[in-house]
């Protein structure tokens, strides 16, 4: 999700001069780029100390914390933008996730893999899950506690009362806006309140 | 290589006005600096220490045959040295025996130009805000006008804070490692039964103990037992001694262990623990100065930067513009990772550049002193930041 295709897709959705909460930032590449190439300020949010490493020596803000103790520590509307880019399928409480979301953030970006992208439902139609690049693990070994499409994601946001601004899928690098519950392994939501 | 370690000592004969209201007529501080102050004077570290360390951070002591003396090694000399995560081969490392302390900068045992006497008693009562002021007038007489940055641990964490409001222009960097906004009710508690014990023992004589030509060795020494049974946590303890008797010590197996009689003793030691706290206390009470003890644990119970405003941190912290690493361990519970969290939200609601590592290790408070390769590499890496930074500024300056 770190290609600089998915970065600069996920990044036009930013608006210029930002401030930015990336919830689950990983090494930080994102972030980086969107001070870099966005003039954003930010913070990244990440449980993982290896990760959390990675930001310190990019030179990116990170804030170690388990999201699935919520985002207590946030005001409301602190930040122009929440991004949580392939992060809500880890997520024990996605749901609260998706709300803390958009409460925290004037707007929220959730990227995240659409598991009815059509070869995952060639795979279950052949009575398996999915192996792919973008699923590549096991059933019994993924870190994914979730799968959802991008469908499904609409109807979460709608049910909470969340403003869908765009929404669109990632696929081969390119953005797809033609079908993309069918033709998308990413799914992207740029939401509000 | 060997960091050989030069003690120095500098002399103020300027009145230090303390927030008290009182003054120290003229007092000296003691310091070490280790690596090279460059031309540009940017690479200027400060080492704030916390409740029994002093000013010889790292390296060792050598005598004059060259000799390295025994047991002479800093105490973050795991931290701070050539080629270490605070590498003197690129920073200019400075530390500071704060006032009132017992390792060489002016204290309650040295002689008060007023009275000619032992200090004693008598020794005003210093905050973190003013050892940060007495520090700054080493640095002015140093030449250093801004630190590159500023570290510390636990009340060495208070005063790197402190720097950043008194003086926020003067630091660029604050890194503060299992520390606190102030004390909660427990921890002044536990510095309050500390105090108790000393000041109760007959051979304190209300802090003129000198005059008497003895040391309230029993009331140190039990202060000491509960200073470091806070500083470790519940599981390091039972890994390390559990119920294990001393008697029983050598015999080697748990299950041998389990066979050895008890003494059915009140008075002696029984357990394993006791005896390490009572060696501890011992230890302790050999060296440490008692009028020191109840300073030092004082300062950290006033220290409060939000009390002057209303108790809202976030106000308090909203004059410093240095950058912030912070640092908490998740089994430290004298100064918890949620204390940490609050400096670390306050920074948040000021838009300040800040960093937070949750280390998750088992050694309670002590975590900060000891290796631990996850504290220890982020603390590097911020540190090496720091120096592209530095050197971004030299060339911006070409």
């Amino acid at each position: 999700m770190s290609d600089l295709a998915t970065m600069q897709a996920i990044a036009q959705l930013v608006p210029i001069g930002s401030r930015v909460l990336d919830l689950g930032c990983g090494d930080g590449a994102l972030l980086a780029y969107l001070q870099e190439n966005r003039k954003c300020m930010g913070y990244g949010i990440e449980i993982d100390d290896t990760n959390v490493h990675a930001c310190v020596k990019r030179g990116v803000n990170v804030i170690q914390l388990n999201l699935d103790e919520g985002l207590a520590l946030f005001d409301d509307a602190s930040f122009d933008v929440v991004l949580q880019i392939d992060t809500l399928q880890h997520l024990r409480n996605a749901e609260v996730m998706l709300r803390e979301t958009v409460r925290v953030g004037r707007l929220g970006v959730v990227a995240f893999p659409n598991f009815a992208h059509w070869p995952n439902r060639l795979s279950v139609m052949q009575g398996r899950m999915p192996v792919t690049k973008r699923l590549p693990y096991q059933w019994y070994d993924t870190p994914n506690i979730r799968v959802g499409t991008h469908a499904d994601l609409n109807i979460l946001a709608l049910k909470n009362g969340l403003k869908v601004l765009d929404s669109f899928g990632i696929q081969d690098k390119r953005i797809v806006r033609t079908f993309p519950n069918m033709l998308a392994g990413t799914s992207v939501f740029l939401l509000s309140r | 290589m060997t960091l050989i370690a030069q003690p120095l000592s500098m002399h103020f004969a300027k009145p230090l006005l303390l927030q008290s209201g009182k003054t120290i007529r003229a007092y000296s501080l003691s310091y070490e600096t280790y690596g090279k102050l460059n031309a540009e004077k940017s690479n200027a570290v400060l080492v704030c220490h916390a409740l029994n360390a002093s000013h010889h951070v790292a390296g060792v002591y050598a005598n004059e045959s060259g000799a390295i003396e025994d047991k002479s090694t800093g105490w973050w000399d795991n931290m701070i040295g050539p080629g270490k995560t605070l590498d003197t081969n690129h920073f200019f490392v400075i530390g500071v025996n704060n006032l009132g302390s017992c390792f060489g900068s002016t204290g309650p045992m040295h002689i008060n130009p007023d009275s000619e006497k032992e200090y004693g008693p008598d020794f005003p009562v210093v905050t973190v805000e003013d050892w940060v002021n007495s520090q700054a007038l080493l640095l002015d007489q140093l030449g250093i006008s801004q630190l590159a940055a500023v570290i510390g641990g636990s009340l060495g964490g208070m005063q790197a804070l402190s720097w950043t409001l008194q003086y926020p222009n003067r630091v660029r960097h604050a890194l503060i490692i299992a520390s606190a906004p102030n004390l909660t009710a427990e921890n002044i508690a536990f510095n309050e039964v500390a105090r108790r014990a000393i000041v109760t023992d007959p051979e304190f004589h209300a802090g003129r103990f000198y005059d008497h030509g003895v040391v309230p060795k029993r009331g140190l020494r039990i202060a000491r037992m509960i200073g470091h049974i806070t500083y470790l946590s519940d599981d390091v303890m039972n890994a390390k001694f559990g119920r294990q008797l001393k008697n029983a010590l050598g015999l080697g197996d748990d299950k041998k262990t389990l066979r050895a009689e008890y003494q059915y003793t009140t008075q002696e030691v029984e357990f394993q623990i006791e005896s390490y706290l009572r060696y501890q206390g011992d230890k302790f009470a050999e060296y440490f100065d008692a009028n020191t003890y109840l300073l030092i644990t004082r300062a950290l119970d006033y220290f409060d930067p939000a009390r002057k405003f209303a108790g809202d941190l976030k106000q308090a912290l909203s004059h410093a513009v240095a950058k912030f690493l912070l640092v908490s361990f998740t089994t430290d519970w004298r100064f918890a990772p949620n204390r940490s969290r609050e400096i670390v939200k306050a920074l948040l609601d000021n838009h300040r550049d800040v960093s937070y590592a949750e280390i998750d290790a088992p050694h309670g408070h002590d975590a900060f002193l000891l290796d631990d390769t996850r504290y220890l590499g982020i603390v590097h890496s911020y540190f090496d930041k720091i120096l592209l930074e530095n050197k971004n500024l030299e060339t911006g300056n070409e």
